[in-house]
């Protein structure tokens, strides 16, 4: 039986459309208008409203919490103080990643932690004599995301500590008089904040946000607008740029942090003995990624020709593909694959998360299939650096 | 007034040039020599300047007004209330401009508009949203058979606009010259129209020669449906849609392509102004250096050649290439001295028809103005809200323009903007800019001082009859006649195409026969405005198929060791 959000009731009033899909048991909205495109304005140019309840959420306890945390991800806990959060990841042995999230350190011994598919057993078989306690407390907790520029004017009115909010900050603050956690973060590279609202009073923290937000183009906007500006933002996605190392078949359809872009993380390497530690650390020494993600632009000139050539009107589609594309050289050897794309208003060009060989370096020119006319064309790229769209304001 | 002759100006030219050495002690050039000077930073000015310096040239933007931009500003007028004093939208900016002049990195960012809304007399409305469906239901309301006329209109018209659309990409051929490439270039023009589907070449002509009412008779039957498409077919120009000559008008307002999508508008973020402060910075970023407030007088020419040109002020700035933004009146006859012109072109220039017949009132609003029939609703704002409810209500406003004077009961092309960008009016208010037709430029017995507010009060109780409260809404208005176009932005009788889109004002023939290839006949002096082809709108072509050709003529003069 599907399930509704804690936010059902007003987003299902919102919703125009009568498009809704599944997200982990969960009715979450398509669109909610006609036009997925102007939801996505309202991100990148007033503030957007989504619901991005149907998130895995652990809570993780007890004295021992950021020692479990420390043994168990990839980023180390450690560099995530109270009042922090932290975009982290977890890893098999072989240096895999099994899961990305983000993990708010609440209080001294308490965290949070979301994910996208569940790992409460997998967390579990690794909590060993520690003294730490973990919950799913997925269904006690609604977020609501409010991104835009007008994020943090929106939030400051209904609760003033959110001024103070710096990216990735987390802080209990109250809405309506509801308790909420408020984090500086969000999936659309945009400025963003994320409130984790008690299920029950969930639509008293909703109303409050929409009353402050009227007459202000803030609207509530849907999984299309979002996979735009997360593609846009050169966020990965489960199951779409990257796949469950657990779950993986073959090691083709396993990635490394390092692989997907993430070698960020290791910085400094700590100390600590975590899952998969010793292969990313083999693999930052001896440079053995098999590949690297990174952004393509496609040429504007050669995709226009192309279609001009085969007689259409060169299509200018924003809707996300999020499936595999072939990427070649000039004699079309196969180099690697995209497996999102789209057509970005805001560079106003086809973008693309690929995998690429590590030596094209960012302006290397490639090849992306697309079929034009029922066969395959091959269009103009070129390596560019994520994230392809990077607004200042997306750290402010 | 222009005086061309440089020797009348030495005084003040060896003074500033005086003046910048004894500042720059070892310097081979002064810093008032350039490589290219381009007068008027509208967008064509700025694109075409912009072009010059990515190409290596040292150029120089002149503007006389305080802020570039031209006629795409936006102004503060009230506070927090951001104002599109004039142009208000973009759909037919050449896609190649934003990707050569890499705009996206200064800002660019068109918001889609997600409807478009034509209240009526009666009380009903005809409504477009983003749905094919959606639409089609809307238009069934009114026809089922305009319903999928629709289509099939939609159809044809992308047809015609995919085959003309390379001609806004390129400067025309010169068919008065003997020139082999000039020759090569008509043929391949000749040879692509050769190729074009039979019905395809018909319906252009049909569109480029014929009325808008002709063309739109042969889908629809529905009143609203044609007023709201014939309602493209006299933005500024002096048609209405039963005139010969409106199809073209209706043509060129299709042939956009904005943000991906073919005969789409779009509101630039921050208004048309948003847009040209976009092109400003990318054209900074080029190395272009833009002064504002500086008016200039005229050019300097010498020997036949362009080498400056002196302001307003008595100051002088100088380089071998002078590019005028302005419209071709001011172009010809006063920046240069017409009697250094052929004949033949003066005559031209003199005949070229400006005759502005639009206005703008722009309005500062408590609110959102409600219909009737949609009750509380507001999302039917977010884009163009257009007051044309059929050919004949536009063909009546009309017919008060022949006589000389304004509609009575006018086109207006409302956009409640901060709906869309609301940045653009504080919280719960707006920002309202209309569009207005006809408002003559020569008005019978009268004048515009003394006839504005009679506009604006004409504007304001039509738009009243529409949405019923209207007038309590309003915290502001602000009446732009065609004299204040003229006035402030300086377009000719205040024209917003730099000259009327006539077929004999267009493509070979803009703005002269001979002189449509962004020349002049004083060598080193080019043209770039709107009155170039393809023409008005914020399209930017004329700006960058202008550098083009400095750029090559330049490249001949090296071939030839000047």
């Amino acid at each position: 039986m599907i399930r509704t959000t804690p936010f059902h009731e007003r987003t299902s009033a919102l919703n125009e459309t009568g498009l809704w899909e599944h997200w982990s048991n969960h009715l979450v909205a398509t669109r909610y208008q006609m036009s997925e495109k102007f939801e996505y304005f309202a991100i990148r140019n007033a503030a957007g409203l989504f619901d991005t309840s149907p998130l895995y959420k652990y809570r993780i306890t007890g004295p021992d919490a950021e020692r479990f945390l420390g043994g168990v991800l990839a980023r180390d806990p450690g560099t995530c103080a109270v009042g922090k959060a932290q975009y982290t990841l977890w890893c098999d042995d072989r240096g895999y990643v099994i899961e990305d999230g983000v993990l708010l350190h609440v209080a001294e011994q308490e965290y949070l932690l979301t994910s996208a598919e569940p790992n409460l057993a997998y967390f579990q078989a690794l909590v060993g004599s520690l003294d730490v306690a973990l919950q799913d407390v997925s269904a006690e907790w609604g977020i609501l995301s409010v991104q835009g520029p007008r994020a943090r004017d929106l939030l400051t009115a209904v609760a003033p500590e959110a001024a103070a909010l710096g990216y990735f900050d987390v802080r209990r603050m109250k809405v309506s008089g509801v308790p909420v956690i408020a984090s500086r973060t969000g999936y659309t590279g945009d400025l963003g904040f994320e409130i984790w609202v008690p299920t029950e009073d969930a639509l008293k923290v909703w109303d409050a946000v929409w009353e402050v937000s009227r007459g202000q183009g803030v609207i509530p906007f849907g999984m299309t607008a979002l996979y735009m500006a997360r593609i846009e933002a050169g966020l990965i996605l489960l199951d779409v740029d990257f796949h469950s190392s657990r779950f993986a078949w073959t090691d083709a359809d396993r990635s490394t942090p390092v692989e997907l872009g993430l070698g960020w993380m290791f910085g400094g390497l700590d100390g600590r003995a975590y899952i998969g530690r010793d292969a990313i650390r083999r693999e930052l020494e001896q440079k053995t990624s098999r590949w690297r993600l990174t952004g393509l632009v496609v040429d504007w000139r050669d995709y226009d020709r192309i279609y001009d050539e085969a007689g259409l009107i060169p299509p200018k589609d924003h809707t996300p593909v999020q499936d595999e594309y072939y990427v070649y050289d000039d004699a079309l050897n196969q180099l690697g694959y995209a497996t999102s794309q789209m057509y970005s208003p805001m560079l106003q060009r086809h973008i693309a998360l690929a995998r690429v060989p590590l030596d094209l370096a960012p302006g290397s020119r490639v090849k992306l299939e697309a079929g034009v006319r029922h066969r395959y064309e091959y269009f103009d790229a070129n390596v560019a650096k994520l994230p392809l769209f990077n607004p200042p304001r997306r750290t402010a | 007034m222009a005086k061309t002759d440089g020797a009348k100006r030495n005084g003040a030219r060896t003074n500033g040039a005086k003046a910048t050495r004894s500042n720059k002690v070892v310097s081979t050039r002064d810093d008032r020599t350039y490589d290219a000077i381009v007068v008027g930073g509208g967008h064509n000015g700025l694109t075409n300047a912009a072009y010059l310096a990515k190409a290596g040239l040292r150029t120089l933007v002149l503007e006389r007004r305080p802020i570039v931009g031209g006629a795409a500003i936006t102004e503060e007028l009230r506070p927090g209330f951001w104002f599109t004093t004039f142009s208000y939208a973009l759909s037919l900016l050449r896609p190649d401009i934003i990707h050569e002049l890499e705009l996206t990195k200064h800002g660019f960012m068109p918001i889609l508009m997600p409807s478009t809304f034509c209240p009526m007399e009666n009380g009903d409305y005809l409504m477009f949203g983003q749905d094919h469906g959606e639409n089609h239901q809307q238009i069934a309301r009114h026809s089922k058979h305009d319903a999928d006329a629709y289509d099939a209109f939609n159809h044809d018209v992308l047809k015609v606009c995919q085959a003309i659309k390379p001609l806004l990409d390129a400067a025309p051929p010169d068919i008065f010259s003997d020139d082999p490439e000039e020759l090569i270039a008509l043929a391949a023009l000749g040879s692509r129209f050769r190729k074009l589907d039979k019905k395809v070449l018909h319906d252009a002509v049909r569109l480029l020669t014929g009325s808008a009412a002709d063309f739109l008779d042969d889908y629809f039957e529905s009143a609203i449906v044609k007023g709201y498409l014939a309602s493209a077919s006299i933005i500024g120009t002096k048609v209405g849609p039963y005139s010969q000559g409106s199809g073209l008008v209706l043509l060129y307002h299709l042939l956009g392509e904005h943000d991906g999508e073919f005969g789409a508008w779009a509101f630039h973020k921050g208004g048309n102004g948003g847009f040209t402060q976009v092109l400003a910075r990318a054209a900074e970023s080029f190395g272009v250096e833009i002064k504002l407030e500086s008016a200039v007088d005229q050019v300097i020419t010498k020997n036949g050649r362009a080498t400056g040109v002196a302001l307003v002020d008595g100051s002088e700035y100088h380089a071998p290439v002078v590019v005028s933004a302005l419209d071709p009146r001011r172009t010809f006859m006063e920046l240069v001295d017409p009697r250094e012109l052929p004949t033949d072109l003066v005559d031209a220039i003199r005949r070229f028809r400006f005759q502005g017949t639009s206005a703008k009132v722009n309005f500062a609003l408590d609110g959102v103005p409600r219909y009737p029939a949609l009750g509380d609703r507001t999302d039917q704002y977010r884009g163009f809200t257009n007051i044309g409810p059929s050919m004949e209500y536009l063909e009546r406003a009309f017919d008060d323009a022949k006589y000389g004077w304004y509609s009575k009961r006018p086109y207006i092309d409302c956009a409640v903007q901060s709906l869309v960008d609301p940045d653009m009016a504080p919280p719960g208010k707006a920002v309202m800019s209309c569009f207005v037709q006809y408002a003559p430029y020569k008005l019978r017995e009268s004048d515009w001082d003394t006839e504005r507010e009679g506009l604006g009060d004409t504007v304001q109780a039509t738009l009243e009859s529409f949405f019923p409260g209207f007038g309590d809404l309003v915290l502001q208005r602000e009446v732009r006649t065609p004299l204040d176009i003229e006035r402030t932005v300086g377009l000719s009788e205040g024209n917003i195409f730099g000259g009327e889109f006539l077929a004999p004002q267009m493509y070979f023939f803009r703005p002269a026969p001979g002189w449509s290839q962004y020349r002049t006949p004083i060598d080193g002096y080019y043209q770039c405005g709107s009155g170039t082809h393809p023409g008005g709108c914020v399209m930017g072509a004329p700006g960058k198929l202008a550098a083009g050709q400095v750029l090559k003529d330049r490249e001949r003069g090296r071939d030839r060791g000047g």
